[in-house]
């Protein structure tokens, strides 16, 4: 008895424990303040399509995840706080193409955002085939590009660039140009390729258009080469900021766009804020009503199981989205459906003329084999909805798994420690009454 | 008793229920939402009053845009719908809404390329049947030591059968708003379908597990009962329980479908709808069922 007791007070201090936490880190800055998604916050969600077709097969992942940092570190720029870049697999039914999802939270000027990341330029060393060079251009001045090889040098393989000036002694004009460093492994193919093509010519694209192509004289070794092409200082410039900022190693296509203004997410917080709270209070009122003694036991055992999941919210983090609050709000329902069941459980072996104390663990003890069953059916839909979901839904899906984790954990252990805690003896009077449920007198 | 002896009168809603709403989703179908889909959606709101549809819509018809739908929504928005839109088009879109002497503001624009769209649908129905499958599969392992008198996959396919009925039912009423409405089903609506997949089963998991529970005390204790009277029982040993464990999840739902967010609302909806006939089917068809499917076995 001593020990339940004990148990039960400890379990209410970690309650009031975790409510602190929860209080004192929901301050702006804190790492532990509530993440909150693009819909409840405002901000914009894009989805770019990586075109992988010409990367050798094998290495698609990596050339991605290149690609990957290189729009972080040019998202990062933005100054936009706690962006989010992520690579995303169609999967089976997507053909296994590979998506770039970039979130800007509080952007909500997509244009603006979509002509920041589109604005990397992407770099590609292409070989002229050989009896092609007088006709790298088709009919009407446009780029022939049957022309032109592709030599797997990219972007992807740049180190730094650097703005030089030629020193051209006699034409008293210096042309600026870009030189570019190879990292070890781009120096390498440099090598290969103009080692194995001296008196071709490579030519040097830039977001599809043709920079420069001159021959190559020698095999280059050192991994450096030289974009020039008639710029001005300024465009040099710009062009050099912009690789060193990140070329990037593959084409993207922007394929859908989501933006939510910053008032709407207010909004749609607040109103689910205010429906969750109404929810939990109805459904106590309902507990406490119907099941009296076990209710209120419920009640208290559905707070921690809020508290609880609010904290892991905060450490793991859970990024909150309109349907990860919806989910939450939806886990309040389920969760006191365990203590549904053991309460009828329990009224049953009163009714069988247990004693409290042995109806108590009776209920608890039988009611168990369905609530397992139930929870089971409840993670496995959520681990296939995970599966299933884009990041709006994910949020959803996580809610869902963790919620039936949590609610057994404060369903079973927390109301039982509570109920054996208060020590009924006897199924008389007003114990009688309080452990009675609905019509029943 | 009384449920299990008039079991056809209760196979009535139900069943005229389902073939309505089967034949409306034939008749109406689902309208597809921009993230199924494909295509665009944008809101936006004026500061002041908002310029009639009309002149909008002809300010817009002259954009290459393809089909553009305009529709009031709150006070002074309007949601245009249309292709999948790149941002030039989409900035072109704005500029001319802006009309002279008005303020407007855009509260959220999604565009949705057509790949992404039938990806999430073939996904959706994929998984539905693993959703299906698993919970078969489930039940009928939680259940195999009970084999008599019913085998212990038939819980799991008569489960799966009430199932199909707690999602026929939304899925219709959406076809139905669809057309007399225009509501769209989104990806929240098939996370909504597959929510109540594994929730609504819940009910008819509790009154199984106490049809388990009662045979096996009567094997343990050689009283030999009518499979019949056994299910029957069961039914009302748990009959306020089952009505119990949706009303608290109804409670939460109509909370998020009268007050919370706007983008929640038709999920809340679907969800409602759906434990409702769940609650229903896991009372007056689950068992029922099984008790029809153990009469026709028997007998042949």
């Amino acid at each position: 008895m001593l020990k339940v007791r004990v148990a039960a007070i400890f379990i209410l201090l970690a309650t009031m424990a975790l409510g602190y936490f929860l209080y004192v880190t929901e301050v702006p800055g804190n790492r532990f303040a509530f993440k909150l998604g693009l819909d409840l916050k405002g901000g914009t969600h894009l989805v770019y399509q990586a075109d992988t077709s010409a990367v050798v097969s094998g290495e698609e992942a990596d050339a991605v995840e290149t690609l990957r940092d290189v729009v972080e570190r040019r998202v990062n720029l933005f100054g936009v706080a706690e962006p989010l870049v992520q690579v995303d697999r169609g999967g089976v039914v997507g053909g296994g193409d590979y998506r770039l999802i970039v979130e800007l939270p509080g952007v909500t000027d997509v244009d603006e955002a979509v002509r920041m990341i589109g604005e990397t330029p992407l770099l590609e060393f292409k070989l002229i085939a050989s009896g092609q060079e007088g006709a790298i251009l088709g009919e009407g001045g446009v780029l022939n590009p049957s022309a032109f090889i592709e030599t797997g040098l990219t972007g992807r393989f740049l180190k730094r660039a650097q703005l030089e000036f030629t020193s051209n002694a006699q034409a008293a004009l210096t042309e600026p140009i870009v030189r570019i460093d190879f990292d070890a492994e781009g120096a390498k193919l440099f090598a290969t390729i103009t080692g194995n093509n001296i008196g071709r010519q490579l030519a040097i694209f830039l977001d599809g258009q043709l920079q420069s192509s001159p021959v190559i004289r020698d095999r280059i070794e050192g991994g450096s080469a030289i974009i020039s092409g008639g710029f001005t200082p300024d465009e040099a410039k710009a062009l050099v900021r912009n690789l060193n900022y990140g070329a990037l190693p593959l084409p993207i296509a922007l394929e859908s766009t989501q933006t939510i203004g910053a008032t709407l997410g207010d909004e749609a917080l607040a109103a689910g804020l205010f429906a969750g709270i109404v929810g939990l209070l109805a459904v106590a009122l309902f507990m406490v009503l119907w099941y009296r003694l076990p209710g209120l036991v419920a009640v208290l055992a559905l707070i921690s199981y809020i508290l609880i999941m609010l904290a892991i919210f905060k450490l793991i983090p859970v990024t909150l989205t309109a349907a990860g609050l919806a989910g939450f709000i939806l886990s309040i329902g389920l969760a006191v459906d365990a203590n549904i069941l053991i309460a009828e459980r329990m009224k049953e072996e009163l009714r069988g003329g247990k004693k409290p104390g042995d109806a108590i663990h009776a209920g608890f003890g039988r009611a168990w084999t369905s609530i397992r069953d139930s929870n089971v059916t409840h993670i496995l839909a959520g681990i296939i909805l995970f599966w299933f979901g884009t990041s709006l839904i994910e949020g959803f899906a996580l809610v869902l798994v963790v919620g039936t984790l949590v609610s057994m954990l404060s369903a079973i252990s927390i109301s039982r420690t509570f109920l054996l805690a208060l020590g009924i003896k006897e199924n008389k009077g007003m114990i009688g009454f309080l452990m009675k449920s609905g019509f029943n007198r | 008793m009384h449920i299990i002896r008039n079991r056809n009168l209760y196979f009535i809603l139900p069943g005229a229920l389902v073939a309505v709403s089967l034949i409306v989703i034939l008749i109406f179908g689902l309208k597809g939402g921009v993230d199924v889909s494909g295509g665009s959606l944008l809101e936006i709101s004026y500061e002041t009053e908002r310029p009639a549809v009309s002149l909008l819509k002809q300010r817009v018809s002259v954009l290459p845009l393809g089909e553009v739908h305009i529709q009031p929504t709150g006070d002074a928005g309007y949601i245009v719908r249309a292709r999948n839109l790149n941002p030039e088009e989409k900035a072109a879109l704005l500029q001319t809404l802006m009309v002279e002497g008005t303020t407007l503001h855009e509260e959220r624009f999604t565009s949705i390329g057509p790949t992404i769209g039938k990806e999430l649908r073939d996904k959706a129905w994929i998984a539905v049947g693993l959703v299906s499958l698993a919970i078969i599969s489930y039940i009928a392992f939680a259940f195999r030591h009970v084999s008599e008198p019913v085998a212990s996959w038939k819980y799991g396919l008569v489960a799966i059968a009430t199932l199909l009925h707690d999602i026929l039912i939304p899925m219709g009423l959406f076809a139905v708003l669809g057309e007399v409405r225009g509501a769209e089903v989104d990806s929240l609506f098939i996370v909504a379908l597959l929510t109540i997949l594994g929730i609504s089963v819940n009910d008819t998991i509790v009154v199984f597990d106490r049809i388990r529970e009662n045979l096996r005390f009567n094997k343990d204790h050689k009283i030999r009962e009518q499979f019949e009277t056994v299910v029957g029982k069961s039914i009302d040993q748990t009959i306020t329980r089952s009505i119990n464990t949706s009303l608290t999840v109804i409670i939460v739902l109509l909370a998020l479908f009268f007050l919370g967010p706007e983008s929640t609302k038709n999920f809340a909806l679907t969800l409602t709808i759906g434990m409702i006939a769940g609650t229903y089917s896991s009372i007056f068809l689950a068992s029922p069922l099984l008790v029809v499917w153990e009469k026709v076995s028997r007998r042949t």
